[in-house]
């Protein structure tokens, strides 16, 4: 079977000041119908730059992404994103902003009532019903990236990209739309490519873990694939021998192989600083 | 029975009313009323006091009385002004009709009266010009704020331009725009005054600017994820403008819009005293050159109404920008 996604030497230059930076190198994924994918990395090795390539927001300077036998050189709604910071048009309430997306996609194929129809399926898919004539300023921060993924999905991607949709979360909310996000994933079959900080969930989530190199020049290390049944249950793979081997592979990947040597902010000890204000 | 629900500012005087007062209500009831009374109060006295010791050629400045008593006389001035008014149409009305009696093939024709005008109809000439002047500038700066704001090269084009002539005064505008306008605009019936023409255009010029910089920089400073999310959705130029860039610069452009109306009421009064076109200025101008006891006064009356409008207008701005913008937090008192 061919892959529906495939990114091939795929690599990206910066023009900066202080000359070219090298973000990418030969970077080569394919990616299967309905796959999930979550993309790993420390933070500043290019993560987002691999998206947004796919999403066309960026131009690679070398190699290319070709979607369902289209190369791709433009953004479009065949390659939703939600973004990090959910990106809603403040001034719109919900159904508003899903409604923008589905008129731009469907004008010419559904009625003003399927369109209706459409934007409150997708709501209510992400359990935001019951807000959907809320603004974004109205709505708490989980609410509102519920919205931006029903946005998304109301387009009816082929590909859906998430730059770490619940990075701003907490522990519990995110939990929720894990959840949330596992049920659309198994009733939809979309295929998506999550970019996460989240050990636990890129394991939970994923079909397969996508383990970046540190840049300059950063690129994929290793694919770790996750061959866990689905349905998922967070509580039942706590222990998991499979769950917990895969996560201790990404973290051996992330602060072994790819240990990030940060130079951390000299910090006083508060023994130091006591002595140091007494004298 | 029935509960009656009282408006939060009015929260101390019922307070007051049932004598159950809290410290804060106390607090409450000096900001709203009683400072700004005391105010209102010692500004009146100072006044009363410094208008005793100057002394005009046309005799004692005016004190808060004079000016009381020279309002109530304008107030009567165009009563008087509107009977003699109606008594002039009523007379032309009778003519008409016994003349038509008579003569029922005659051609009637009807004569506007042409008494001086008050200072209402200054007022109202004013505010007129004020808005006409107003909506022309916004009708230019809004869409070539939007696109400088959009086009680096427009930006680039354009911006030596404005910084050159943002600061020039409207008194300088003043001569030119006159002879423009009287060479330009030569009609046997005009449909509008050649003075209302100059005045507006110049109170346009002096207060396009505000407006221009800042729906410019509103539409520049778009958020790039907004923009991210149109190309997504491969949203047209035209809806990009209409859905992202407009409401995204609205509350910077409501900003420039207040900015530019108080602006062109400044101005205004400065063009027509300039040049001497109808409306207050004209009024300030011509009480001037009187040179009454009396004048004074009235000029006072024209001060203290001319910044009443000004203050009106600039309410009149807020609420607008209260029921249009999203951006309530844009919003500054
Ligand atoms: N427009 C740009 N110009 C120059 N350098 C850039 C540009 N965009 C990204 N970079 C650089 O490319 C590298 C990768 O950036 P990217 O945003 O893709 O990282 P990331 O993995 O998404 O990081 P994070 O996890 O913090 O979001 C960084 O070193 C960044 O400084
Ligand atoms: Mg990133």
């Amino acid at each position: 079977m061919k892959a529906l996604l495939e990114l091939s030497n795929v690599g990206m230059k910066f023009d900066t000041p202080k000359g070219t930076f090298e973000a990418l190198k030969d970077v080569n994924l394919k990616i299967d119908s309905g796959e999930f994918v979550s993309l790993i990395g420390h933070s500043g090795c290019g993560k987002s730059t691999v998206l947004n390539i796919v999403a066309g927001l960026l131009q690679a300077t070398d190699g290319g992404v070709i979607l369902d036998k289209h190369e791709v050189t433009e953004p479009g709604p065949e390659r939703a994103v939600v973004f990090q910071n959910h990106s809603l048009l403040p001034w719109l309430t919900s159904f508003e902003n899903v409604e923008l997306a589905v008129k731009q996609v469907f004008k010419k194929t559904k009625s003003k009532a399927e369109i209706r129809d459409w934007v409150e399926h997708n709501l209510e898919l992400v359990h935001m019903a019951h807000a959907m004539h809320k603004k974004p300023d109205e709505i708490s921060g989980g609410m509102k990236q519920r919205v931006g993924i029903a946005r998304a999905l109301a387009m009816q991607p082929q590909v859906l990209l998430m730059d770490e949709p619940f990075g701003a979360l907490d522990a519990l909310t995110r939990a929720h739309l894990q959840d949330s996000l596992m049920e659309i994933h198994a009733q939809l079959g979309t295929t998506v490519i999550m970019i996460t900080h989240d050990v636990d969930e890129a394991v939970l989530l994923s079909d397969r873990i996508v383990m970046m190199t540190n840049g300059p020049s950063a690129t994929i290390g290793e694919i770790l694939e996750v061959k866990l049944p689905r349905p998922r249950d967070r509580l039942a793979l706590a222990d998991d021998p499979t769950f917990v081997r895969c996560r201790q592979q990404v973290l051996q990947f992330l602060y072994e192989k790819q240990r990030k040597v940060e130079p951390l902010p000299k910090r006083e000890s508060p023994k130091a600083e006591a002595d140091r204000k007494r004298a | 029975m029935v509960t009656l629900t009282f408006p939060t500012w009015m929260e101390p005087y019922r307070a007051l009313a049932t004598g159950k007062m809290s410290g804060e209500q106390w607090q409450a009831l000096l900001r709203q009323l009683i400072w700004p009374v005391m105010g209102m109060a010692i500004f009146l006295l100072l006044w009363q006091l410094a208008a005793q010791r100057i002394d005009t050629s046309l005799g004692q400045f005016p004190g808060p009385v004079d000016v009381w008593e020279q309002a109530g006389s304008l107030i009567d001035e165009h009563q008087a002004s509107r009977a003699k008014e109606a008594a002039f149409h009523e007379r032309q009305e009778k003519y008409i009709a016994s003349r038509l009696q008579q003569q029922p093939e005659w051609e009637p024709v009807y004569r506007e009266y042409t008494g001086a005008p008050t200072f209402f109809d200054q007022i109202g000439t004013s505010l007129i010009t004020v808005m006409s002047g107003f909506l022309l500038a916004s009708m230019i700066a809004i869409p070539l704020g939007i696109v400088i704001g959009l086009s680096s090269t427009a930006h680039a084009a354009m911006n030596p331009l404005i910084q050159l002539f943002k600061p020039v005064s409207p008194l300088a505008w003043l001569p030119l725009v006159t002879m423009v306008v009287s060479a330009v605009y030569v009609t046997d019936d005009p449909l509008v005054a050649k003075s209302f023409l100059t005045s507006m255009f110049t109170v346009s010029l002096c207060c396009l600017w505000p407006t221009l910089m800042n729906t410019s920089v509103g539409v520049t400073s778009v958020s790039q994820d907004l923009t991210n999310v149109s190309r997504v959705l491969r949203l047209n130029a035209l809806s990009h403008v209409r859905k992202i860039v407009l409401p995204s610069a609205l509350p910077m452009m409501f900003t420039g819009l207040r900015l530019s109306l108080g602006i062109a009421w400044m101005v205004l009064i400065a063009a027509e005293m300039l040049a001497q076109n109808p409306g207050l200025g004209k009024f300030v101008w011509d009480e001037f050159q009187n040179g009454s006891s009396q004048s004074l006064g009235r000029i006072m009356v024209a001060v203290i109404v001319i910044g009443l409008i000004g203050f009106l207008l600039d309410r009149l701005m807020l609420m607008l920008q209260r029921a249009l913008v999203w951006d309530k937090s844009s919003v500054q008192r």
